[in-house]
């Protein structure tokens, strides 16, 4: 009995180990269809998947290689992140976008060590903007430093350029992702003179009435939140219980989806969250999905979520990788393309609004370009505001440029440290030879 | 005709009392033993050893520790999750405040630190039993954690609260860091392993562990007969943190390299450590090995199989895994309420008579 059972593992693994069929392009999902964030990581990993099947479908492949989607399910837990990363390594990945960034914080190493790129679009290490530190990590178009400076230099203008002596509390999922704007927040409060209050919420989220009781005690003048899954509706839902007022409660990207708002009901009007992209199905990509992907019966999903904020997102990351695909063929002139020259692509890639009407997205991201020493793209974000009657999110204001400066300085500090600690000594990666 | 014990006799005292007294289990020890120093790497692959072998080694030590603890000294723990957190940071600050020491040293340092936390919660040990000790420990795993995630000293003051493992090297070999081969690190943890379990075994068969179970199958009888259950229960605490400490050092800075308390040693940590003791087996060194082989190999040959072999969705996939394991492990129990090890014992008994049973 335990002979066989051994042959059989064996047997099993050696299949999992078995070599990639030649010429196609291998994008890897590491996606959570499971677990406490599956009604995030779902739409994300849909979107992702629609865009890359349209690209199939309507192009045949980029450049005449068709795509190949492999899929691997993290459940937003670590370790089974670097099993899914063990599995597709050797299997050419192009790009890996763990969408976790605690998994980001291990991969970074590995990917470096592998010759891996890794785009890590709106979360992950926010010092990979240093390109010349993470050679191979990206993180275009923003950061999380980006987006807080973003919602204070909102604020900034909602008060007529001034903030002192308010009192702003950043209610943060505790992990590596929610601590990641502390640093920039306290920096911005002792510039502007505010007076700035971390309060954590431990994962998964549910509990709340604690912080809720402090900051119903604090008093203060905005919340900013940083949270994930189920913790960012328990805490529209207690700021609504306290009668805060919802304009001035804002969120982070991954704050300001239509699963956190529309089970809190009417009591979630007019909550704010920032946007690094536009919303809504009136982009006309998305009747190409609805044609080439779901009318064929190949969406990911049901087809039901297109247009929403975390489909849209992953839809945008997957837009972005296959562009940086493109680049990347145009720079070596060869259509079936490494992981190395990947991230050439990646490293040379530039967005411009034309770029995106082509693309049928016109102004739903911003325009930015990436080089060896801005990983990070342009930071820009918008604010949306939800209305709970038509049950939709409304842009209300153009894009919002970050403090570049200040967040560029901080990037520096934390990347070279973390350099010093690793032994490395920053430069730009050459191209790859072909 | 499996194990032949004509002829196998026993001349001295110390050859009677030794492990494996019967020949056929000797050879299979040595013979498990050189494949895996000798055999398994030179099939070694990456993702063999990162996905499947070194997580298997490491939660065995896990697995063994616990079993220390509540299968041969009867003192029931959930707080397994966070003394691994414990061996975790405590690796983390050895490592980072004294660059030049020996990651071994590092290892079981973190271990030796572990299992002075250990006793500090198993002092409650003494007024209470069962499930009211299975709360007090409940608390150490959630005060752990919440230590670990709101005291910056022991993060480093890192901005995200993410403790990252260094390049550490052994004769110029990388052990941990992202330039580790799965090779080095595959026979780093092996190493613990041997060692560890040879340790536990031999522990379990003395004094110490003979009074351990004296105060597991009746405490005040053991007291009686002149067993000290405060030496008792504080050293089951302490060697048994000692080994769930390195189990968790060894996760962070072998396997994992970048860790937080909250997500890598939560409570779900605790019970998966406990759910592979009962499923191995309580008072089992083998039962540490077939429970974490049964939880940690098993899910992951399952995703292969699915996933990977028949293509099913990844999402299906997860959802069936959960429910197989744990019908599994219902079953298991069911059909065996003193887990799989008695499963062995049981098929060895009639292997020593077959092919001619009385």
């Amino acid at each position: 009995m335990k002979m066989t059972r051994l042959t059989a593992a064996m047997a099993l693994t050696m299949t999992a180990a078995a070599p990639a069929i030649a010429e196609t392009l291998h994008f890897p999902m590491l996606s959570y269809r499971t677990g406490p964030f599956a009604p995030g990581g779902i739409p994300f990993a849909d979107g992702y998947a629609d865009y890359l099947r349209l690209i199939n479908e309507r192009d045949g492949g980029i450049g005449g290689v068709p795509i190949r989607i492999t899929e691997c399910e993290t459940a937003y837990n670590t370790e089974r992140g670097v099993e899914c990363y063990q599995s597709i390594r050797g299997d050419n990945p192009l790009v890996i976008q763990p969408l976790s960034t605690g998994i980001t914080y291990q991969l970074i190493p590995r990917t470096m060590v592998d010759g891996i790129p890794m785009h890590t679009m709106g979360y992950g290490r926010t010092s990979a903007v240093n390109g010349e530190v993470f050679n191979w990590t990206f993180n275009y178009p923003g950061t999380y430093w980006d987006g807080a400076s973003v919602i204070i230099n909102y604020l900034l203008e909602e008060n007529d350029g001034s903030l002192d002596g308010k009192k702003v509390v950043l209610l943060y999922h505790n992990s590596a992702y929610g601590r990641e704007p502390i640093p920039t927040l306290t920096r911005l409060g002792e510039r502007y003179g505010f007076e700035f209050l971390p309060i954590g919420v431990d994962s998964p989220g549910q509990e709340q009435g604690s912080q809720w009781l402090q900051i119903r005690r604090e008093r203060p003048d905005y919340v900013i939140m940083w949270g994930w899954g189920v913790m960012n509706a328990t805490a529209i839902r207690e700021a609504a219980n306290i009668r805060f007022p919802m304009e001035n409660f804002i969120g982070v990207w991954w704050s300001g989806s239509e699963q956190d708002v529309i089970p809190v009901g009417a009591g979630a009007d007019g909550y704010k969250a920032l946007a690094m992209h536009g919303t809504g199905r009136d982009y006309p990509v998305y009747d190409d999905i609805q044609t080439y992907v779901v009318d064929r019966g190949l969406a990911a999903g049901t087809g039901e979520e297109i247009g929403t904020v975390l489909y849209s997102r992953g839809m945008y990351a997957a837009m972005l990788a296959v562009e940086a695909a493109k680049v990347a063929q145009e720079i070596h002139g060869v259509a079936q393309i490494t992981p190395a020259m990947m991230r050439d692509g990646m490293a040379n890639l530039v967005i411009t609004e034309e770029l995106m009407e082509s693309l049928g997205l016109p102004g739903f991201g911003p325009a930015f370009e990436v080089s060896c020493d801005n990983h990070g793209g342009s930071g820009e974000a918008m604010i949306q505001q939800w209305d709970a009657n038509a049950r939709e999110w409304n842009l209300i204001t153009d894009w919002i440029a970050p403090d570049r400066e200040m967040i560029m300085e901080m990037v520096m500090e934390d990347s070279l440290a973390w350099a010093a600690e690793n032994d490395i000594t920053p430069g730009c990666l050459d191209r790859s030879g072909g | 005709m499996i194990y032949r014990e004509a002829g196998d006799f026993k001349l001295s005292y110390g050859a009677d009392s030794q492990t494996f007294p019967i020949k056929g289990d000797r050879w299979a020890y040595w013979l498990a033993l050189a494949f895996a120093v000798g055999v398994v790497p030179l099939f070694l692959t990456d993702y063999l050893a990162n996905a499947i072998l070194i997580p298997f080694l490491i939660y065995v030590i896990a697995a063994l520790g616990l079993n220390l603890l509540l299968g041969y000294c009867g003192q029931l723990s959930l707080g397994t999750g966070g003394f691994m957190a414990v061996g975790a940071y405590a690796a983390f600050k050895l490592m980072t405040g004294f660059p030049d020491l020996s990651i071994v040293f590092v290892i079981i340092l973190a271990g030796v630190i572990t299992a002075g936390v250990g006793v500090l919660f198993g002092l409650p040990s003494l007024r209470i039993k069962g499930f009211y000790l299975a709360v007090a420990t409940l608390a150490a795993q959630f005060f752990l954690v919440w230590l670990f995630t709101r005291t910056p000293w022991f993060f480093n003051y890192s901005a995200t609260g993410m403790i990252t493992a260094p390049t550490r090297t052994i004769l110029g070999v990388p052990i941990t860091g992202p330039n580790a081969s799965a090779l080095s690190m595959y026979l780093f943890c092996l190493f613990f392993v041997v060692v560890l379990a040879w340790l536990a075994r031999n522990l379990t068969r003395g004094s110490l562990g003979r009074s351990w179970m004296a105060i597991r199958d009746m405490d005040i009888a053991a007291e009686i007969i002149g067993v000290n259950p405060l030496k008792a229960k504080l050293t089951a605490f302490a060697i048994s943190s000692f080994y769930v400490g390195i189990a968790g050092a060894l996760l962070f800075t072998v396997l994992l390299g970048a860790a937080e308390a909250s997500e890598a040693f939560g409570i779900d940590k605790s019970f998966l450590v406990l759910f592979m003791v009962i499923i191995g087996g309580l008072g089992s060194i083998l039962g540490a090995f077939i429970g974490a082989a049964f939880l940690i190999i098993g899910p992951v040959l399952l995703k292969i199989l699915l996933v990977n072999n028949l293509g099913w969705p990844t999402d299906l996939a997860a959802h069936l895994e959960v429910m197989v394991i744990g019908a599994l492990i219902l079953v298991f129990l069911i059909a065996e309420p003193h887990g799989l090890t008695a499963l062995w014992r049981m098929l060895k008994e009639k292997l020593r008579l077959w092919p001619f049973p009385y």
